[in-house]
């Protein structure tokens, strides 16, 4: 009897290993597909950059100071739009850091239980408003109450798009900064409290310090972010590149100029299209650097606790 | 009852035959939310000499610690009924007129496990003194020096003051602990379970330095270590369920329980 | 309960003590400054959100009509409509869905449940950490360069739902591993000891208890595929499109048509982008009221993912 019930098992339990084995390597498969799709960023962005700079020499991409792939006289400096999305981000940097900051301190340490639990998903839905959204509020809400203060305002400007993507991230930093600050062990705010001092004190001298480093990736993220922002500044500051530095002028930003040739016709192949490849391949390394910039900060973050 | 506990040592922590008084408290109920964690506790605190509260795992002993410097304000949902006076004002301190801040401002406290601020050595120290606004560098630096010599740490530590605490042993790390904890000149300092992470090397060095401060400071000391208790105290109280169960001089709770309950658990029978 | 009899020696009023109230009353006061500022500036974030939906409303309210849900595109600013733009954002959420939720929810449960401990798996978890940081733009040019010429997609529906799946790939990982994660091991074994197989216990028992946490994933990741222009704009889409793709069901046989995968479509927040970027106020008002379309869509999905997770976290699971 039991080498006949055993052969009843046995196919069944054959059949399910063959099964097993396919399911996992499907969810393999499908997971693998991370790696697909970075590496196909890399290689699409290379190589029609490899094109680009055929034409172009990656000296001059790096050092002239005018961009202007639609004149006749075409020229490519990258200078001019950097400086533009490094102008935008700036201005978003002196909104978010003291705004992310106080909201993380905040709640991190002064709300009641009670407030933070009711303030947080809303900080979660200005999170998901989608960015074109912010952008025709950047044009029409913000830049129109600007004018106000400055009167010769120009309507497209860095100033407004900036401010406006400055709070767009405040959720996402101050969250990451409210975890930084969250992972700091009670032991040291006990500590803090029984040498007399105060609650802010103890947010500040204790802390905040403690958890320095996980705040500044915050921030590094958050530049990151304000860095890859296309539809506010497409909408809000106007697509001529302008090497300034003063962001009540108008400028593009890489994202900005991307938008601005997909939007035209330039034919597949042309040195227009390819152009959009090497601005790409410039923001990708932009935010590949912070990143990198913020995962070690993390890192030493994590070390301490 | 005869002598229940035979392998203490004790050590000379004389009880002086007139002491005066630092602190009472009469009738203090504590809650966690709707969890009665102290019930109706009297006792009283003798002016520089070491209390100990021992008792089993659970029983309130750091819940009452932490009364004493109402460190149970930062907990949401808890509440004090009753009172703890600290003399020679004769204040509540648990009163809710009275701001948290300035007990704590008083009544300093050290922790189980050291928790030095990832700071250096002396700003650890000068902690509590930067908070209350001292800015005098020749202030700091001669509090500081007194601080950690009163911890017996200035002679390890006095070249590399810059240094960060963390980087210490865990043994220094504490006395850090306690060299931050008296650089503010407290009139009580709480201690619950000082040792309780430390080797035995670092807790008899601890322990001798609890008998040498309380010459100068009122000390309340938590342990669940009753040999601990027989070395450094004067007084000891014995807490069971969040109630006071016993409480004398150290030799006589120890030689000559007057509860049943007392006796068990110096015995080993619980706890 | 005993006591030794004390004798309380009661001094004058301790000379520090009214020094030390002083000082605690100096440095209280910050503490209530910086409470308040510390609130305005968390309010801050709430008052842009009313102040934008507010702003919206007021623009484009009037244009909310029937009408406008049901006209095409046009040049004339009170006659122009999103009835292209809604069908082409359903038509390209189907695709994002169909394709991007399996791949992602597979490859959350791959990480988590089956992955082993070595290089490869390390080196797919960067890689899904990396793609939740590439901005969005560039998978726009990665969607231009492969589906649209290199595939040969064309600027279609098909190469902008896969565009917008692979964008919400790395949140639907994350909120998958964490969900799957959150499930006891205790489900596992007793699901083994019956004499499960690894899917049969994943399948059965896991996915199941997983579904909310990875619904609120799912719902956040589409929420912000249906926000998201700017890729979309990189691999073309047409923003005058006068007319619907190829319905996908149909009454004669086959019943099913996929021809509305290969069609031009525009979708909600592009007709948007495209008013706004008008000269002129005219067209300005249509923008809002695409913009309040919006706004109300993707709040109401991540208001409803936000709520799932509120009550996932409050019910003190297992
Ligand atoms: N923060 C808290 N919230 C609720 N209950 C607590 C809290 N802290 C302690 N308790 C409870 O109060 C009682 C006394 O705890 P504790 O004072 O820490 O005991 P001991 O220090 O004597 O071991 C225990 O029953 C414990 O569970
Ligand atoms: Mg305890």
């Amino acid at each position: 009897m039991p080498s006949a019930q055993r052969s009843l098992i046995r196919p069944r339990i054959h059949h399910r290993d063959i099964k097993e084995r396919l399911v996992e390597a499907f969810l393999f498969i499908c997971a693998t597909s991370a790696v697909a799709v970075t590496t196909a960023i890399v290689v699409v962005l290379v190589y029609e950059s490899a094109g680009f700079f055929e034409r172009v020499s990656i000296v001059d991409f790096l050092t002239d100071t005018m961009w202007t792939p639609l004149f006749a006289e075409a020229r490519y400096g990258i200078l001019p739009l950097l400086c533009g999305t490094l102008l935008a981000a700036g201005v978003a940097l002196l909104v978010a850091v003291p705004l992310g900051l106080m909201v993380a301190l905040y709640l991190s340490e002064f709300a009641p239980v009670k407030v933070r639990e009711s303030v947080k998903p809303f900080l979660e839905l200005l999170e998901g408003v989608p960015t074109v959204v912010y952008g025709y509020f950047a044009l029409l809400f913000v830049t129109p109450l600007l004018q106000n203060v400055i009167p010769d305002l120009p309507g497209f400007n860095v100033l407004s798009p900036g401010i406006v993507i400055g709070i767009m991230i405040v959720p996402y930093v101050g969250s990451v900064s409210e975890d930084a600050m969250r992972a700091v062990p009670n032991a040291l705010r006990e500590a803090s409290y029984a040498c007399g001092a105060t609650r802010l004190q103890t947010t500040l001298r204790v802390v905040m310090p403690a958890a320095a480093s996980g705040i500044a990736a915050a921030f590094v993220l958050g530049i990151a972010r304000a860095t890859g922002e296309t539809m506010v500044v497409a909408i809000a500051a106007g697509q001529q590149p302008n090497l300034t530095l003063d962001p009540t002028e108008p400028a593009a930003t890489i994202t900005a100029y991307i938008v601005q040739v997909a939007l035209g016709d330039l034919p597949h192949g042309s040195i227009g299209y390819q152009s959009i490849f090497a601005a790409g391949l410039v923001l990708l390394l932009i935010t590949l650097l912070f990143n990198i910039l913020a995962h070690l900060l993390r890192m030493r973050f994590r070390e301490a606790y | 009852m005869s002598a229940v506990v035979t392998a203490v040592p004790f050590a000379t922590q004389s009880v002086s035959a007139d002491p005066k008084v630092k602190s009472r408290i009469r009738g203090l109920n504590f809650y966690y939310g709707n969890l009665q964690a102290l019930k109706n506790i009297d006792m009283v605190v003798y002016e520089h000499a070491v209390t100990a509260l021992i008792g089993p795992s659970g029983c309130g002993k750091s819940t009452l610690l932490r009364c004493f410097n109402r460190m149970h304000d930062l907990t949401p949902h808890t509440r004090y009924e009753g009172e703890i006076r600290l003399y020679p004002d004769d204040v509540n301190i648990v009163s809710s007129d009275i701001d948290p801040i300035e007990v704590r401002m008083r009544i300093s406290m050290v922790f189980q496990k050291p928790n030095p601020f990832p700071k250096s050595i002396y700003e650890n120290v000068a902690y509590g003194l930067r908070v209350r606004g001292v800015k005098a560098r020749s202030e700091l630096d001669g509090r500081v020096e007194a601080a950690l010599r009163g911890a017996a740490l200035w002679e390890e530590v006095k070249d590399r003051l810059e240094e960060p605490g963390t980087a210490l042993s865990g043994g220094q790390q504490q006395r850090l602990c306690i060299a931050r904890a008296l650089a503010t000149d407290p009139e009580i300092v709480l201690f619950d379970e000082p040792t309780s992470a430390l080797d035995p090397i670092a807790t008899a060095s601890i322990e001798d330095l609890i008998i040498s401060m309380a010459g100068s400071v009122t000390i309340l000391i938590v342990t669940h270590n009753m040999q601990q208790a027989a070395r450094v105290s004067s007084y000891t109280a014995f807490m069971y369920l969040g109630e006071l169960v016993e409480y004398g001089p150290t030799t006589e709770l120890f030689t000559r329980p007057r509860h049943q309950r007392t006796s068990d658990y110096l015995t080993g029978r619980f706890g | 309960m005993a006591s030794i009899s004390p004798s309380i020696a009661v001094e004058a009023a301790v000379p520090g003590v009214a020094e030390i109230r002083a000082n605690v009353v100096r440095r209280r006061r910050w503490d209530i400054v910086f409470a308040v500022v510390g609130f305005l500036a968390t309010s801050v974030g709430v008052v842009t959100l009313l102040a934008l939906f507010v702003d919206l409303v007021m623009d484009g309210y009037h244009r909310l009509t029937p009408d406008f849900f049901l006209s095409f595109p046009s040049r004339r600013a009170a006659e122009a409509g999103i009835l292209s733009a809604w069908v082409g954002t359903c038509l390209v959420m189907m695709v994002t869905a169909a394709i991007g939720v399996p791949l992602a929810v597979s490859a959350g449960i791959y990480l988590e449940e089956y992955a082993p401990r070595n290089w490869v798996t390390t080196l797919i978890e960067i890689n899904v950490s990396n793609l939740a940081a590439v901005p969005s733009i560039v998978y726009g040019l990665l969607a231009l360069g492969l589906f649209v010429y290199a595939l040969g997609f064309g600027q279609s529906i098909l190469s902008a739902g896969l565009t917008l799946a692979l964008m919400i790939m790395p949140v639907v990982v994350v909120a998958t591993r964490e969900a799957v994660r959150a499930v006891p091991h205790t489900i596992r074994e007793a699901a083994y000891a019956v004499g499960a197989t690894r899917w049969q216990a994943t399948r059965d028992h896991v996915l199941p208890y997983s579904i909310p946490g990875i619904a609120t994933g799912v719902i956040i990741g589409l929420a912000r595929a249906i926000g998201e222009t700017a890729p979309l704009i990189t691999i073309g889409a047409l923003t005058f499109i006068a007319y619907l793709p190829d319905p996908p069901i149909s009454t004669k046989p086959p019943f099913v048509s996929f021809d509305w995968l290969w069609s031009g479509f525009t979708v909600l927040p592009i007709q948007m982008f495209n008013w706004v970027s008008r000269p002129g106020t005219a067209f300005h008002a249509n923008a809002a009221a695409a913009g309040i379309v919006i706004v109300v869509l993707t709040l109401a999905m991540n208001g409803f993912a936000i709520y799932l997770r509120y009550r996932l976290r409050k019910r003190i699971t297992w």
